[in-house]
């Protein structure tokens, strides 16, 4: 093995993201063609899809094999679920999800969206717009995907014909108005081809924009500029009680990731849903003590006070409260095979929480190819609607546009387990 | 609400962060998990996550390994040490006990072990009742694995069924199981093997000392070199070098293969990953070359 001289070293973080949009628009083909030509692709890999795909007839070496890596979805040629790949380009990590395009995998397109912070929506330039199409844009700007970048791939098939993008920039953006989505760029490519993927290639000269690769690296990491109300999801409770170490005896640490926001030694919190005030004594991360510690890291913290808390509780500051509620409204995505019953009782986990809950009622369901709100008593896999929720005990929520973690939730299937819905409150 | 540039954790940082989140997940909503341990470098990881996640507590959940009986000394030495430094409950639970009570039955005697681990595991799982495993795998290593969900449902029989997994949003985990049924929970599922380097280097992990450069007798296999042991012995028609070399994964002696290799310290061996050419598997594991969908395979049937 040789080695560089060093490793880069300065980090400018992490970014996920998906690819996403309807059957065959070659999702899988462009996450393969960028990490072919990010030299992310290690040798015995490509020999061994150069096999597959010699043993399949094929001509050329089939990039979409790296991500479809189920048995079944190499003999159909689609994707089935969601497969993450990672490259890194030496200042930045990247989390890819390749989302399947089949309407009846909706779900594990909404599994790989929820985590993502920008979403590629692939569309076949000789196609243009198509019902998935549709419905993947919604639901990418129903979970607050910040960013879109609508690639229109395939232009090989097309002449590379400029026309032909700007006719479907022209309908994509005018979907993309209805919807309200702010930030959506468009790029022409070719996967196959690999033109502006990481190289410009030649083909498309009358594009001036800057290559996949050049605005991924530019895309902003984080979820949202704004500064975000601390939202502190207690996970677990650290009693050390057999411990020989007296200083220990008494301490109570409330382990938990910070959801959103930030908080400081000194500053004063309150727990939801009892109101019990206190401050914070110490923030900890693996035995070090922190001033502070800011979204997304996991820390324990301890309290100048004792009171009674527990996991599933809610630590923010006691200036940024929220109101606990037992009845919410939310867009639900339906995502079982066996429909929502509006009699049956169901299991919401919301942040650390969870609560059984009914429908109390399905206010409407929402036709995706034309955002019509139409009058619905049942819904079935892949419904996206608006349905108010009675809930056993009460949760601490936010408006999810104003805050995912606290505004998020999914619906459980107590008989099965099974996590029947995902939800977004209103 | 003002506009700024909001301070965002570095891509280690917020790897750890979310592992950490997802073993105090598991410890919250499951009433018997288990954290599997071989001695290995991602479950050495493991081990320094756990830590963070519930020190000063101890863990809750005791450790546990598999063994074929076909492990490198050092790093079953290592394992036993690393356990009593912490002072956490490990389990031991062999396949050749499996062998003894006639559940795993070997097609020849030399046949690897390797694969017959899921017997062993699901034995022990049923011991002890345990509703949730909480395992070093990365979705990086496989593209099976690329494919499964951070908390993955196995049923009564410990099969994985990769088309019909359980939605996973956000990070709200749906860890739960009916009696019988199981999770396997992978914390480090978004590390690459790079990030696993570079957090053994930030945090100054010990590791066995088959990771790092030595001279060891070898026979060139293929693109393979298989290291000369009492398992595996030379065959009268093998040339024997001795080569200096180091694992990058340890697992079974008959299905884990040493890479030729200088680095002598983790510096070394983070610059050699950097611009590596071979997938860390396709270096070194002689059982995942026999089909395409080998690992796909053993995980439908009980596998980590
Ligand atoms: N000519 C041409 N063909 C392409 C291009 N990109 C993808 N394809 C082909 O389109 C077909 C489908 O590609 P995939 O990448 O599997 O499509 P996908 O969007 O991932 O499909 P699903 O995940 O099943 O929805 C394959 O035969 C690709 O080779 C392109 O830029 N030009
Ligand atoms: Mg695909």
């Amino acid at each position: 093995m040789s080695a560089p001289e060093q490793l880069p070293d300065h980090d400018h973080g992490l970014l996920r993201f998906l690819t996403c949009g309807s059957v065959d628009d070659g999702k899988s083909t462009l996450i393969g063609r960028l990490l072919f030509d990010t030299k992310t692709i290690l040798v015995d890999t490509l020999s061994a899809i150069e096999k597959t795909s010699a043993k399949r007839g094929m001509s050329a070496v089939d990039l979409s094999l790296l991500t479809d890596g189920l048995q079944a979805e190499r003999e159909q040629g689609i994707t089935i679920d969601v497969a993450y790949r990672y490259f890194s380009t030496g200042t930045r990590k990247y989390i890819i999800a390749d989302a399947p395009g089949h309407e009846q995998y909706t779900r594990n397109m909404v599994t790989a969206a929820s985590t993502a912070n920008l979403a590629i929506i692939l569309i076949d330039a000789r196609k243009g717009m198509l019902t998935q199409t549709r419905r993947h844009s919604y639901l990418a700007s129903l979970v607050g995907i910040p960013h879109l970048l609508v690639a229109v791939n395939k232009m090989d098939l097309v002449d590379y014909d400029q026309a032909t993008f700007e006719r479907i920039r022209a309908d994509y953006l005018a979907f993309a108005a209805k919807l309200g989505i702010g930030d959506v760029r468009f790029i022409p490519l070719s996967a196959l081809n690999g033109d502006m993927i990481v190289d410009r290639g030649e083909r498309l000269a009358w594009y001036d924009g800057p290559t996949l690769l050049e605005i991924l690296e530019s895309a902003p990491a984080a979820h949202t500029e704004q500064a975000e109300d601390f939202r502190f999801p207690v996970q677990f409770v650290c009693r050390p009680q057999d411990s020989s170490n007296p200083e220990l005896h008494d301490y109570r640490g409330f382990m938990g990731r910070v959801e959103s926001g930030e908080v400081a030694v000194g500053d004063p919190v309150t727990v939801l849903p009892s109101g019990a005030r206190s401050r914070i004594k110490t923030i900890e991360l693996g035995g070090a003590k922190l001033a502070r510690a800011i979204h997304e890291q996991s820390v324990t913290l301890l309290l100048e006070d004792e009171i009674d808390i527990s996991r599933g509780d809610l630590i923010v500051k006691s200036s940024e409260a929220a109101e606990p509620v037992k009845e919410i409204d939310a867009i639900v995505c339906w995502l079982a095979e066996a429909p929502l019953s509006t009699a049956r009782t169901y299991l919401v986990r919301h942040t650390t929480r969870e609560v059984k809950a009914k429908v109390a009622r399905i206010d409407y369901r929402l036709d995706v190819n034309t955002l019509a709100q139409e009058p619905a008593s049942v819904l079935t896999m892949n419904d996206i609607a608006r349905v108010t929720l009675k809930l056993a005990q009460p949760i601490v929520a936010d408006a999810y546009r104003s805050n995912r973690a606290t505004g998020a939730f999914i619906v459980i299937d107590e008989s099965t387990n099974n996590t029947v819905g995902a939800g977004m409150i209103a | 609400m003002s506009t700024l540039t909001r301070q965002t954790l570095s891509h280690l940082d917020w790897l750890e962060a979310e592992a950490i989140h997802i073993m105090r997940e598991v410890a919250g909503q499951c009433s018997n998990p288990v954290l599997l341990f071989s001695g290995g470098k991602d479950s050495i990881c493991m081990l320094r996550l756990a830590e963070k996640a519930f020190r000063p507590g101890r863990f809750p959940f005791p450790l546990m390994h598999i063994d074929t009986g076909h492990n490198y000394r050092e790093v079953t030495d290592f394992r036993d040490k690393r356990a009593a430094e912490l002072g956490e409950r490990l389990i031991v639970r062999s396949v050749e006990d499996s062998m003894a009570r006639g559940t795993v039955v070997l097609k020849h005697p030399g046949e690897s072990r390797n694969k017959h681990q899921s017997v062993t595991l699901l034995e022990a799982i049923e011991e002890f009742g345990f509703n949730a495993c909480i395992g070093g795998a990365r979705r990086d290593e496989e593209k099976a694995r690329a494919k499964e969900r951070i908390m993955s449902f196995r049923d009564e029989f410990g099969q994985w069924d990769p088309k019909n997994q359980r939605p996973e949003l956000w990070n709200l985990y749906n860890a739960r199981s009916h009696k019988g049924e199981n999770i396997r929970a992978f914390p480090i599922s978004n590390w690459t093997e790079l990030d696993v380097w570079q957090y053994i280097q930030r945090e100054e992990l010990e590791l066995p000392s088959i990771y790092f450069a030595h001279v060891r007798p070898v026979v060139r296999k293929g693109d393979l070199l298989q290291p000369v042991t009492e398992l595996t012995p030379a065959r009268p028609d093998d040339k024997i070098e001795d080569m200096r070399v180091r694992f990058r994964t340890v697992g079974d002696i008959t299905c884990t293969a040493p890479v030729e290799s200088d680095a002598d310290t983790v510096a070394k061996i983070l610059l050699e990953t950097a611009s590596t050419t071979i997938t860390e598997r396709g270096a070194t594991r002689m059982d995942d070359q026999t089909s395409e969908a080998s690992m796909e395979q053993r995980k439908k049937e009980g596998y980590f």
